[in-house]
């Protein structure tokens, strides 16, 4: 383990600590956070009054504790997202990869087909099906996100499947969900943590995105993608509105990104180089 | 290669069945009577069933979606319900924009990815792979709406360089620069990770070795020798980009207002117009499965290993 860790390199230990403190962040908003992100005061209109470090937004919300808060909703959507369309894609990848047959087929052309459609789109119409709100959000990203997921585990599966210790496995009698359960899946975890690093720099991204379309979680809420979209229509008085909160956006995909193609190095230290 | 082709168009059938499947299955599951919706808020109940019957939403399940299959087949991909136009007419006369800001788009991506990538692959290791590098980390995780802001605001607001809408971009390519620019950017950064690594793979192979030993410039080897052979995975990377812009990109359209698909998707989501919404999500899609199938195809052409490894089953 402590090995493994040493593996990091400098740029890698950074975004950890970024995600810490994101993660802090989002913990800690209420405390953090010097006024209520929600409280408008037309007074305050895109001004910028004492005790309000980044000044007020187009409602006279104080746009310093609604990124502080945005850390909170971007985070959240995107962990959960993330974390459903892992479950989905690891059932489905492994269910495929290790019976293999009719099973893969069917499984795999299921794939093929969540991925021709245009993911954004995708979204667009199932968050129409399932109506506005943070769960349908979550829940789009997550059914748009699955299907990389399991090709991914689905061909590290395939792998395992002929691998000696399953063989052997297999030979005293272990049934097919044991072998799954303590063979396979155990050895796909070093892939299933990249994949999420990986995911949640999407899933952030796919969150802003529907946002910024207005077409996320309920406009008021503090969220990044949607105080974009918000100040977009004040970009020639005040182009600080969409600025910050881009610029978090930006900040956070980046250092998941990293953080996923770091891990791949730190898993594989006989690849040579950063860079798939 | 006959055979082949057979082979992948019989493969790619069920995924197609199943596309349509989806997209019925999605407009069934919208909330709210289309029937009353298209009757309009006065309308009596009668009406509303006339309509109805008329639509064929009084079918059972399984006979509506085989009509719709049928519509399907003829290229017929529904009416809009808020102008009455059929939605295929709309798509085909909304493509062209989508496709010059694809076209251009993909210029800029070929153009960025491949210096970037020839460059750092080059000088491995060093200052200018490190700053590469982080151009490509920068440019793939940068919301495509946060750099279209900024572009918007420096270059045609402050700048005042371009127009701040790409509306009336009939004659000229100017105004499209933007927009195209910002897909670019983002294709380009990826492209560049992709072209650098597979560079790096060719340039440690014996036949540039030889190359070198005969004596031939390193320009010459890095273009006959190691980009030829490192082509594959780029071409690869490029169709699907291409593909992927030709979907329109619903962001940028929006925010540099291009009259292309991507925004025609977006006015249709507004309206709620779903014979619309289920229209473009379906061309898109197509185009991805049919764009994916010419690649593999040319692959095969190109490249007969490929094809031998197909039909004996192993990919």
């Amino acid at each position: 383990m402590i090995r493994t860790l040493q593996r990091f390199t400098p740029a890698g230990w950074f975004c950890i600590a970024v995600i810490l403190l994101l993660f802090g962040v989002a913990l800690f908003a209420p405390v953090l956070a010097p006024h209520d992100p929600m409280e408008t005061d037309p007074i305050r209109r895109l001004q910028s009054p004492a005790g309000y470090p980044l000044g007020c937004d187009q409602l006279g919300q104080c746009i310093w504790s609604r990124l502080i808060h945005g850390a909170r909703l971007s985070l959240m959507i995107g962990f959960a997202a993330r974390f459903a369309a892992l479950l989905i894609g690891l059932g489905i990848g492994l269910a495929a990869g290790y019976y293999g047959g009719w099973l893969d087929w069917v499984l795999m052309r299921t794939v093929d087909i969540f991925l021709a459609f245009p993911s954004l789109l995708l979204a667009i119409a199932i968050s129409m099906v399932l109506g506005h709100g943070l769960t349908t959000v979550i829940l789009a990203i997550a059914i748009v996100g699955w299907a990389e997921t399991a090709r991914i585990i689905r061909s590290a599966a395939m792998e395992l499947r002929s691998a000696e210790f399953v063989l052997a496995s297999r030979a005293m009698g272990a049934s097919d969900i044991r072998i799954i359960l303590t063979h396979i899946l155990p050895n796909c975890l070093p892939l299933v943590t990249v994949i999420f690093a990986m995911g949640m720099a999407t899933a952030i991204l796919s969150e802003a995105s529907l946002s910024f379309l207005g077409l996320g979680a309920d406009p008021s809420l503090p969220t990044w993608g949607g105080m974009v979209s918000m100040g977009k229509d004040y970009l020639w008085i005040k182009p600080a509105l969409s600025l910050w909160p881009g610029l978090c956006i930006a900040l956070t995909v980046i250092v998941f990104n990293v953080l996923g193609d770091e891990l791949r190095d730190v898993f594989d230290p006989g690849r040579k180089g950063n860079w798939a | 290669m006959l055979e082949y082709t057979l082979r992948r168009l019989v493969g790619t059938a069920p995924v197609i069945f199943g596309i349509l499947l989806i997209a019925f299955v999605v407009l069934y599951l919208v909330p709210g009577d289309p029937a009353a919706t298209l009757a309009g808020p006065r309308a009596s109940p009668e009406d509303i069933a006339r309509i109805s019957k008329e639509m064929g939403l009084d079918r059972p399940l399984p006979e509506r979606f085989v009509t719709y299959l049928g519509r399907m087949v003829r290229g017929d991909l529904g009416t809009s319900v808020v102008n009455d136009r059929p939605v295929l007419d709309s798509i085909l006369e909304k493509l062209p924009y989508t496709l010059k800001l694809a076209m251009m788009a993909m210029a800029f991506s070929i153009l960025i990815g491949l210096a970037a990538g020839i460059i750092s692959a080059t000088h491995r290791g060093g200052m200018v792979d490190r700053m590469t590098t982080l151009f490509a980390v920068t440019g793939i995780s940068v919301p495509v709406f946060l750099s279209g802001l900024i572009l918007l605001y420096v270059f045609a607001g402050k700048l005042k360089w371009f127009p701040t809408s790409a509306f009336g971009a009939e004659q000229s390519l100017w105004p499209m620069m933007l927009p195209a620019f910002t897909l670019g950017v983002r294709s380009g950064a990826f492209l560049a990770r992709i072209v650098r690594s597979s560079l790096i793979e060719v340039l440690n192979q014996d036949y540039i070795r030889t190359a070198r030993a005969k004596g031939l410039s390193p320009a010459r080897i890095l273009v006959r020798h190691a980009l030829a052979n490192a082509l594959i995975p780029i071409i690869t990377v490029v169709a699907l980009d291409f593909s992927s812009f030709l979907n329109g990109s619903v962001i940028v359209e929006t925010i540099f207002e291009v009259p292309g698909l991507g925004r025609f998707a977006m006015d249709a989501i507004l309206k709620r117009d779903y014979p619309v919404i289920q229209g473009v999500v379906l061309f898109s899609a197509l185009i991805f499965v049919f764009g994916n199938l010419l690649i593999d195809l040319a692959y095969a052409w190109i490249n007969p290993r490929i094809r031998e490894e197909m039909a004996s089953g192993k990919a």
